[in-house]
């Protein structure tokens, strides 16, 4: 065969790869949407899940996933956000700074249901918080500190060094420099971030199996203590995420409509993390726009 | 006097402030060292426990066939092979490696060669929502639609080493893909000039010029991808069956390391050995963690000198 006829020929296999990409996508999705839309209602969305019973829904299960989504940014993003100025802004190129860098490193290809484990063993087993929200919580920050603390680091980064150069000249102090003039132009690019990290935890479930645990009691909505066990904000109690929840009915099948539920979950579970997607894409450029004044 | 001398020689409010700043962002990254740091010591010294406490052989656990816990063989050992789990993993992770790559190099060539423009508007957007499906959606639909498939086709029960592979192919998919465009996309734009400047056609270039200089890149995502396919611990459950046996077909139900330990975690007590040789199998999937790790920057570092 000729050059040309090879370019040919490799170019219509390029060609065929990424179509079948795209189709794979669009039939996820289709599969998805398709099985699971229909079984999507009010009552679905709210009702408790029944285990022995056809008709059971996922509304607390929907409730923990939100509230310890919550629960972990509150507690990430503070420590995400010091670590990240130290990063990019005080960090040395020393092997202090070579070993940490490791070690974030480290922590972010760690496979989730190790980092899972560990939260079993310190925080369920160790501190006694038993299977609790807030042993999931904990457990998810750990899993979501490295890629959060990276995408603020690089987002810090972007903005250039003469914003910095212009704070000192002015007589600020490096952290005074940092919060007033760096951090609120690398907001969007922050938020961004945030958003992604919160689709990433929304969707998690191995980290959660045996920390926030895999009953979902029931909760009294109307109960606002957070001492009461049947308080949706009590963080001691066990919850169950809309995640485990899927893989605890495929896994398990003692519900007769187990695959029902499950697909509408997912259905669920995939707009969630679309949304979380749409919204970052859309707040980022916004933020952008409005912080250049472009 | 002094009032002046302490404060001419003392710190000033703003150099206090930068103090405090400084210190308060150097404790949050000294958490996350501390955390990583208890992590790696914690599973290791669980990990470990099964051959110092419980005097199981290092060699026995690693080529060990049969796996079950808590009864014991006939040379007094208890019988805890790991070695299912650990062809069950690596096969799952080489052959969902060996599926994906050049699907995942193809759509990167098409996306920073081919068509750019394609590329951006529909190719990374897919990608990127692969990314984001969280990985018990994939095992719900491997479990509706690929098992029965793979029953159909190949026969048996559906559920094993294929369906799997099947899942995990799309779950790295989108992972391999955009980290071979980045390192497609670090080839400098004149290497593909003087290339095609000299007559070659667009895919000799591509071919001998562009995919030969990102060869590192490549490999470095082809390795993440398997590191991700080497962890993933529920989608594969939900489809590779369970059957802690050693995989005769791929067809036939199988293990890896972490759907033993999803599985069997929570019914088993702490610090009796059936729990120990559990955190062994954890420890085995923390270092080819940190394998993969290393593997990556070594394939950096090669790079990097050329």
């Amino acid at each position: 065969m000729s050059a040309k006829k090879w370019d040919k020929f490799a170019v219509g296999v390029l060609y065929a790869l990424s179509i079948f990409i795209v189709l794979i996508l669009f039939s996820l999705l289709a599969f998805i949407l398709i099985r699971g839309l229909p079984q999507i209602s009010w009552e679905f969305l709210t009702q408790p899940a029944k285990s022995f019973q056809v008709g059971g829904g996922i509304g607390i299960q929907l409730f923990n996933s939100f509230y310890l989504l919550f629960l972990t940014m509150l507690i990430s993003t503070p420590l995400a956000l010091g670590a990240a100025i130290y990063l990019s802004e005080y960090a040395k190129q020393n092997w202090l700074t070579d070993i940490i860098r490791t070690a974030i490193e480290v922590l972010s290809s760690l496979p989730s249901v190790v980092v899972g484990l560990f939260g079993f063993l310190i925080f369920v087993i160790q501190f006694d918080f038993g299977f609790s929200i807030l042993s999931g919580a904990l457990a998810l920050t750990i899993f979501n500190l490295p890629l959060l603390t990276r995408t603020i680091e690089d987002s810090l980064q972007a903005i250039p060094g003469v914003q910095r150069e212009a704070g000192l000249a002015l007589g600020l102090s490096r952290w005074e420099t940092v919060t007033r003039i760096i951090l609120p132009a690398a907001i969007p690019g922050i938020l961004t971030g945030m958003i992604l990290a919160a689709g990433r935890i929304f969707g998690e479930a191995a980290a959660l199996i045996y920390t926030a645990g895999q009953s979902a009691p029931a909760l009294d909505f109307a109960n606002w203590n957070p001492q009461s066990i049947t308080s949706p904000l009590n963080i001691m109690r066990p919850a169950e995420t809309l995640a485990v929840h899927i893989w605890k009915i495929n896994s398990e099948g003692v519900m007769p409509d187990g695959a029902q539920v499950s697909a509408g979950a997912s259905a669920v579970l995939v707009l969630a993390v679309l949304l979380f997607n749409v919204v970052a894409r859309y707040l980022g450029k916004k933020l952008q726009k409005k912080a250049t004044s472009a | 006097m002094e009032e002046i001398q302490a404060k001419l020689l003392g710190n000033s409010k703003k150099g206090r402030l930068e103090k405090l700043g400084k210190t308060v962002s150097f404790i949050c990254i000294a958490i996350i060292v501390f955390v990583v740091v208890s992590i790696l010591y914690f599973v290791t010294s669980k990990g470990l426990s099964t051959f110092f406490t419980d005097g199981v052989s290092f060699w026995g656990f690693l080529t060990g066939s049969v796996w079950s816990p808590g009864n014991v063989g006939e040379n007094g050992q208890p019988l805890v092979g790991a070695l299912p789990m650990i062809t069950g993993s690596f096969l799952v992770t080489l052959l969902s490696a060996v599926l994906a790559t050049p699907f995942a190099i193809g759509a990167a060539i098409f996306m920073t060669e081919i068509s750019p423009s394609t590329g951006k508007k529909v190719l990374q957007p897919v990608v990127e929502l692969l990314v984001g499906i969280p990985s018990v959606v994939y095992g719900f639909i491997g479990l509706t639609v690929v098992v029965p498939v793979v029953r159909s086709v190949f026969g048996g029960t559906g559920f094993g080493i294929l369906s799997s592979t099947f899942v995990l192919f799309v779950m790295i998919l989108p992972t391999v893909t955009s980290m071979a465009v980045d390192a497609l996309n670090s080839v400098p734009r004149y290497y593909r000039e003087a290339s095609l400047a000299m007559g070659a056609t667009r895919w000799q270039t591509i071919y001998k010029v562009v995919l030969r200089s990102a060869m590192p890149g490549l490999l470095t995502a082809v390795v993440f991808g398997m590191a991700r396919a080497f962890g993933e611990a529920l989608a594969v459950q939900m489809v590779i069956g369970n059957a802690a046996l050693m995989p005769t077909s791929l067809v036939t139900p199988a293990s890896t390391l972490t759907s033993i330990l999803t599985m069997s975690m929570g019914n088993t007590v702490m610090g009796t050995l059936e729990n120990n040789v559990l955190w062994s199998l954890a420890l085995i999937l923390m270092i080819m963690a940190l394998f993969f790790n290393i593997l990556t920057r070594w394939i950096g570092k090669k790079g990097a000198m050329k």
